[in-house]
């Protein structure tokens, strides 16, 4: 017989063993990897197999928001100050980088909760949902950043070397994103106002990031879109992408840094809430 | 008998009655656990919690199969999500060894627009068990489902038959744990699968330690060597001797009287006769192969003349499992005047397996078939027998003739 594992269960706090809590967390997140691939693959193969327009309902959002801000932009409904890019162009990269970021920060909540009866029931690694959902958000952001470079072509933007960086601006919404998703995560899945409360929040954050909106140059609009630790992700990014040389690459760097801590941090918190909050979320 | 693979030390768990204040608990539950503090808050009761399970302690060798009984509510299910290591326990111990698979919770995973193929790989991910197993093992879980036709149709297609053996199938063939638990479900499907479940889930039982909860206390009977009964979340028994328990449990159970029909009838009271002597006691228990007779006070309404009267033996279940229409001795349905009567019958050796019993009796109006009353759960009793009996009736026949043809 092989090798027998031991499991003990008693009500002292996981944190009292910190060694083997971490142990135990990588050795979950390989044990699920090819469990989170599977749900992907599920996901993905559900979603598109019902529709007829099929994965060009990655872009289709994005671009039906760009259009109407370039409507209101060119009739003077909007008065959206000069950017450096066509404006077109500056909106249309502006809310596909916006779409990748909420599909990350939507997707912590998202897996867990769809995944509720099977929670409830079977013990599996938890941590192949978060990286089934990251796996998702990757997929459709590739499909939504090639329609995107081919759009760019087709207006006339050219990359330049900056492209090769472009990666990094991708992984960095993406990773943000998964930050804030999994915080809310927990709280969430108690308490289902959250998960409302959510797309409201973000459109009115969406207006304070230069996603539509260029960035202002004075006053206090100013100063809360230099704050905005979302701004440096979003405009260097799209720097990277169309050829122009990123500002904000010192506020980038320390906004990935601290949000790579609190990715541990949250990851802890969502070990330690799951068990509790599962006994009492109901199936 | 093997080594100790489950081992429980005064295990408690308590929930909360109320919806707002057990959310409300859960996020006071997660502060303390990031605090670094015990769960459980040491063995008090918050406003509106009551104790689930409380201080239960016992051990499961391999090989041994562990049945777990007890009226709805009673714990046995908290106990299984415990030992899975679904929630976490308030109080006391539990130790682990080997791998855990449970035929809980089938086909989970499943989505209903993937293929039947598609979708075993995804409920073996779910199960932990990796890409080449299912590989490995794919013909042989297609062919014990018995879907090979439509493996490659969504399952929404399916029937919920099918959906459901498809999900057993997968795993029963490729979980091969050191403990296993069971909710329950022993076997899905039609008789025939059914069969080729039990048999299967009986060679799984044999290399591991196994805790089953059920209410069928013939599987119970059947399968385990060893019975604990629980009782509003403390142990009762644990005994060897699984019909020991059961009877104890029997004991706990309550028997609801229920009447119904026009009321123009009433049984008044009903009196047991074992070996033809009255008996006093409010749940006697009858030996298997006694006499039993019935001492019946009825009284029938003036308006009916002719009423004929049936009288129903039931399990615990309330399937009624022996009809005894009263009859004349030429055969013709007994008719009864009028009044306040009083009846004796005997029914002759009860034969029937160990058990809880009840009478049910039944007055009708023979020329339009109304029903004037029927009354249900009338003088519990309980039947002891030496042995186990899968039919609820049981007959001891012996042969007439017997020819042995020479062998070849």
């Amino acid at each position: 017989m092989n090798e027998t594992r031991t499991t003990i269960y008693t009500p002292d706090s996981l944190l009292l063993h910190p060694y083997k809590m971490v142990v135990e967390m990588l050795s979950d997140l390989v044990a699920g990897r090819e469990l989170a691939w599977r749900l992907t693959v599920r996901d993905l193969s559900a979603q598109y197999r019902q529709t007829f327009l099929g994965f060009l309902w990655a872009i289709i959002l994005p671009l039906a928001n760009t259009l109407v801000w370039i409507f209101l932009s060119r009739s003077g409904v909007v008065n959206v100050s000069d950017t450096v890019l066509p404006y077109p162009v500056y909106v249309f990269t502006g809310t596909m980088l916006w779409a990748v970021l909420m599909d990350a920060l939507n997707a912590p909540l998202q897996t867990v909760t769809a995944s509720k009866s099977m929670l409830a029931k079977i013990n599996f690694p938890r941590e192949a949902l978060l990286v089934a959902g990251i796996y998702k958000t990757l997929i459709n952001a590739l499909i939504k950043v090639v329609l995107l470079m081919i759009a760019l072509v087709a207006m006339g933007i050219y990359p330049d070397w900056g492209i090769l960086l472009f990666p990094i601006g991708l992984f960095s919404l993406i990773l943000v994103g998964t930050v804030i998703g999994l915080a809310i995560t927990p709280i969430g899945l108690l308490y289902t106002d959250v998960g409302k409360a959510i797309p409201l929040l973000m459109q009115f954050l969406m207006y304070l990031t230069p996603v539509v909106f260029a960035m202002p140059k004075e006053g206090l609009p100013a100063t809360i879109f230099q704050l905005n630790p979302l701004t440096p992700l979003i405009l260097t990014s799209r720097d990277w992408l169309t050829g122009l040389s990123p500002e904000y690459l010192g506020y980038f760097v320390l906004v990935n840094a601290i949000s790579l801590v609190l990715l541990l941090l949250f990851w802890i918190v969502f070990r330690l809430a799951m068990p509790i909050l599962i006994e009492r979320m109901g199936s | 008998m093997g080594e100790t693979l489950i081992k429980v030390e005064g295990l408690s768990k308590k929930f909360c009655r109320s919806l707002k204040k057990s959310m409300w608990y859960g996020m006071q539950d997660v502060g303390s656990e990031l605090l670094g503090r015990r769960h459980g808050d040491d063995g008090v009761l918050r406003p509106d919690e009551f104790w689930a399970v409380k201080d239960l302690s016992f051990e499961v060798k391999r090989g041994e199969c562990l049945g777990l009984i007890g009226h709805n509510g009673a714990g046995k299910t908290t106990l299984l999500r415990i030992l899975n290591g679904l929630i976490r326990p308030d109080q006391g111990r539990i130790e682990m060894h080997g791998k855990v698979g449970a035929l809980i919770a089938l086909g989970a995973g499943f989505n209903p627009i993937l293929t039947g193929r598609e979708n075993i790989y995804v409920n073996a991910a779910v199960l932990g068990m990796s890409k080449q197993c299912v590989d490995d093992k794919i013909d042989e879980i297609i062919d014990f489902a018995e879907i090979r036709e439509f493996i490659n149709a969504p399952v929404q297609t399916y029937s919920s038959g099918m959906s459901v053996r498809l999900g057993f199938a997968v795993a029963v063939i490729l979980i091969e744990p050191d403990i296993l638990f069971l909710d329950e479900v022993l076997a899905v499907g039609d008789i025939g699968f059914a069969i080729k479940c039990l048999n299967t889930v009986q060679k799984m039982t044999n290399k591991s330690a196994v805790v089953f909860v059920s209410h069928s206390m013939q599987q119970i009977s059947w399968f385990c060597t060893r019975v604990m009964l629980m009782n509003h979340g403390t142990l009762v028994m644990d005994s060897q001797n699984p019909s020991e328990c059961i009877d104890q449990y029997y004991g706990l159970v309550k028997h609801e009287q229920q009447v119904s029909g026009t009321g123009e009838a009433e049984v008044i009271d009903v009196k047991l006769l074992v070996n033809k002597r009255i008996v006093k006691n409010i749940e006697p228990t009858i030996p298997h192969g006694a006499e039993l007779g019935f001492r019946i006070k009825l009284a029938i309404s003036s308006n009916r003349h002719w009423t004929a009267m049936s009288v129903n033996i039931a399990d615990q279940t309330m399937q009624q499992i022996v009809t005894m229409p009263v009859r004349e001795a030429d055969g013709e349905l007994k008719r009864f005047p009028a009044g306040l009567l009083d009846v004796e019958l005997s029914m002759g050796k009860v034969e029937l397996t160990s058990g809880k019993y009840s009478i049910t009796i039944s007055i009708l109006d023979t020329e339009n078939n109304e029903v004037l009353t029927r009354a249900q759960g009338l003088s519990p009793f309980r039947v002891i027998s030496e042995e186990v009996h899968w039919g609820k009736l049981v007959r001891h026949i012996t042969p007439h003739k017997i020819t042995v043809q020479t062998r070849k």
